[in-house]
């Protein structure tokens, strides 16, 4: 008898603390006084001691505004954000990337920033104007950016020492690249000249650009991978695989090719400067400038914070957009060498901030860059890429065959 | 295991109330009993039986982004006919069935009927077979992706030693299915297991005293009264099994990766409608995919249903 009315009175207590929190968060978010919790959603874990600073800092201005962090690994995330979206639940901050602004701005699940910009005499010059464009539809910016990226060619000093060949320099090119790693492809020590990755950016884009070609026409309307120079590049990346100086498709999925590298058992890759804080805790490992093709190319992206629609703490939440794109947390960035910051005339702090490791070559990189394409449905053609292009990869079937299908299908969902 | 008591209980409440206690029951009573069950259907309403009210209804539909929808009628279905992709997972879902069912259920008896003998440390080797079962899957096949790992693995290594180049355990489309099959039995067996092992323990001691007068042998034993008196058991695991592996998705979605050579060979019902519904935002299609797969499961089990009449011995 005594349990059953305890039971009883602990379900009323439990019930009216529940009522008590729903109406507490109420009244806080009406608040005038300007205390709020926000939280702040983003997948790089090589950034969250970068970020935990950035908070700190951006706390001593603002205690009243409590940042949580959400962390999602990029394999989910944008698959989080969109039931999250559907449900009106996105954290109030927000990282975005260009494949996926478009949809989410005009989803109207984000909201633009430009108007509150104004009115704060928030000044958008600070920044790279191509990252700004790549984050403003119908006129609108929707976010502010936190950095960029290119691509660099990372080696192993110590595999080309031990064969006595010269490190990669800015004369290289796609001939030359192959040649090496020949020379740097050792069967009995199991390691490889080069990993030929299967991936758009730092991957066949920029060696499709390389060789004279596009992804996306210029009225939006169709897709190059059928065109002779995609195909060629293409064909020239798979070759490494072919010809045995690279690890095998099957291989680099069971195996990531970034764990290959850093142990050693891979000479050469293309990887952005967001794997500085790994590569740099490995001195054997340094990067150049990518080879050139028909000409100079690389990839140039870059993330930025947005603010999501739901927000029930919009002041607050401009308040840790603006301080996450502010010169403050841009020298963090720069300082722990975590990314290349968007704010103008920081960038070399970053280099700085990293010695030993030629970090030149990315910041060179910008000047020669092509815009990763940003259309509205970029999701959906990037999981027609992997789901076709890794059928060519694995020799399933001919370039030729890969390209036709991917074609038809990434046209396809340009049209819808 | 569980029908077994929850049978004959509603055996005997179905005589008492048609005995006597119906006349003498009033209607205040009928109106307790459901009020008390009111919370559990509740339940039961909204987070199960709307759900899949509503994914009947999605299935007529097409999305866009952010929840925006429209009625489609029947193209979702019209274009499961056409769908090459659909018609491997379901391939592959049913080799992973004729894998996965039979051989787990016969190495979980085969276990069960060993570790019910009177042997040293039985409950040790209980305890390490349940293990797998109370481990995350996520954890388990983190642990094999590594065994199978074909350059780095524990496996390959150990079959390099006796000259042999193991394959490539997850990224071979021809092999990898059977690799996620082997994890699925492996972390099965616990589990059915201890049903079993009830299962072993619920038949008298009197049969089996009774067949050693006679001068039964121990195979003949095993045939004749542990077999029979375990059949409702079996059927109660086969359903349970059967269900479950039309389902797998945990393992294959760890285990196989996204850019994998094998994702096509290996993908299962569940798998595409996980990427339909998440990865490309096909919420319309994905909602189909779910549909057929529930008829598909309620079809098979009806049959199983009706089959049992035939080798089931309740007493």
């Amino acid at each position: 008898m005594m349990k059953k009315w305890l039971i009883m009175l602990l379900t009323v207590v439990l019930g009216l603390l529940g009522l008590a929190g729903c109406s507490d968060s109420k009244a806080s978010s009406d608040a005038k006084d300007g205390k709020a919790e926000i939280t702040y959603g983003f997948w790089d874990k090589k950034q969250v001691p970068a970020i935990e600073e950035i908070i700190k800092l951006f706390n001593e201005k603002y205690p009243n505004i409590k940042v949580k962090t959400e962390i999602t690994p990029y394999g989910q995330y944008f698959q989080k954000l969109e039931t999250a979206a559907t449900g009106g639940a996105l954290p109030d901050v927000l990282w975005m990337n260009g494949a996926h602004v478009v949809q989410y701005a005009e989803g109207k699940v984000i909201l633009p920033l430009s108007d509150m910009a104004k009115k704060d005499n928030y000044s958008l010059d600070n920044y790279p104007k191509s990252l700004i464009d790549l984050y403003t539809v119908d006129g609108k910016v929707y976010g502010i950016p936190k950095d960029y990226d290119t691509t660099g060619l990372w080696y192993n000093k110590k595999i080309f020492d031990d064969a006595g060949v010269s490190y990669p320099d800015d004369t290289w090119d796609w001939n030359k690249l192959k040649e090496v790693a020949k020379q740097l492809t050792n069967k009995e020590k199991g390691i490889w000249g080069y990993a030929a990755l299967m991936g758009n950016q730092g991957g066949y884009y920029d060696f499709i650009w390389q060789n004279g070609g596009h992804i996306i026409s210029e009225d939006g309307k169709s897709v190059g991978f059928d065109q002779p120079e995609a195909i060629e590049a293409l064909k020239y990346n798979i070759s490494f695989i072919k010809e045995g100086l690279s690890p095998t498709q099957a291989q680099m999925t069971e195996t990531a090719a970034s764990e290959l590298f850093s142990s050693g058992k891979v000479a050469m890759m293309f990887d952005g400067p967001w794997m500085v804080p790994e590569y740099m805790k490995n001195p054997d490992l340094n990067v150049a400038v990518v080879p050139k093709g028909k000409k100079r190319a690389v990839a140039i992206h870059g993330l930025s914070n947005v603010i999501a629609a739901n927000t029930k703490h919009k002041d607050a939440a401009w308040k840790l957009v603006q301080f996450l794109g502010s010169k403050e947390a841009a020298d963090i960035y720069a300082k722990t060498g975590t990314v290349i910051p968007a704010y103008n005339g920081t960038q070399d702090a970053w280099k700085d901030a990293v010695p030993n490791l030629n970090l030149q070559a990315f910041i060179d990189g910008a000047e020669y860059s092509v815009p990763l394409p940003s259309v509205k449905n970029t999701g959906e053609i990037w999981q027609y890429e992997t789901d076709i292009l890794k059928k060519a990869w694995s020799e399933e079937v001919s370039v030729e065959d890969a390209v036709k299908e991917l074609t038809k299908k990434a046209n396809e969902a340009l049209k819808k | 295991m569980k029908q077994i008591p929850l049978q004959a209980e509603v055996k005997a409440t179905k005589k008492l109330t048609v005995s006597s206690l119906t006349k003498t029951r009033k209607r205040s009573d009928y109106f307790w009993a459901y009020l008390m069950i009111a919370p559990t259907m509740l339940g039961l309403f909204i987070f199960y039986l709307w759900p899949i009210i509503q994914t009947f209804y999605f299935s007529f539909t097409e999305w866009g982004a952010f929840g925006q929808y429209e009625w489609t009628g029947l193209d979702n279905y019209k274009r499961m006919l056409e769908d090459t992709n659909l018609l491997q997972s379901f391939k592959n879902t049913g080799i992973y069935i004729i894998f996965t069912v039979p051989i787990g259920i016969f190495l979980s008896i085969l276990v069960a009927v060993l570790l019910n003998q009177k042997i040293k440390g039985k409950s040790v080797y209980r305890t390490l077979y349940f293990l797998p079962v109370i481990t995350m899957p996520a954890a388990i096949a983190m642990v094999w992706k590594w065994l199978f790992n074909a350059d780095y693995g524990l496996l390959n290594y150990l079959l390099s030693l006796i000259g042999i180049k193991g394959p490539h355990w997850v990224s071979d489309p021809k092999i990898a299915l059977y690799s996620i099959i082997v994890v699925a039995i492996w972390s099965g067996i616990g589990y059915n297991m201890v049903i079993f092992l009830s299962g072993l323990q619920g038949i008298p001691k009197m049969y089996y005293e009774a067949a050693e007068i006679d001068g039964a042998g121990s195979i003949k034993v095993f045939f004749k009264i542990t077999l029979p008196l375990l059949s409702p058991v079996i059927f109660f695991v086969s359903i349970m099994s059967l269900i479950g592996a039309f389902q797998v998705f945990d393992l294959i979605f760890m285990m196989i990766g996204k850019s994998s050579t094998a994702l096509e060979s290996t993908q299962s019902i569940v798998y595409l409608f996980y990427q339909h519904a998440f990865v490309l935002n096909d919420k319309g299609y994905a909602a189909a995919i779910a549909v057929l797969l529930l008829i598909v499961i309620l079809i098979i089990t009806a049959i199983q249903m009706v089959l049992q009449k035939k080798w089931v011995h309740y007493d």
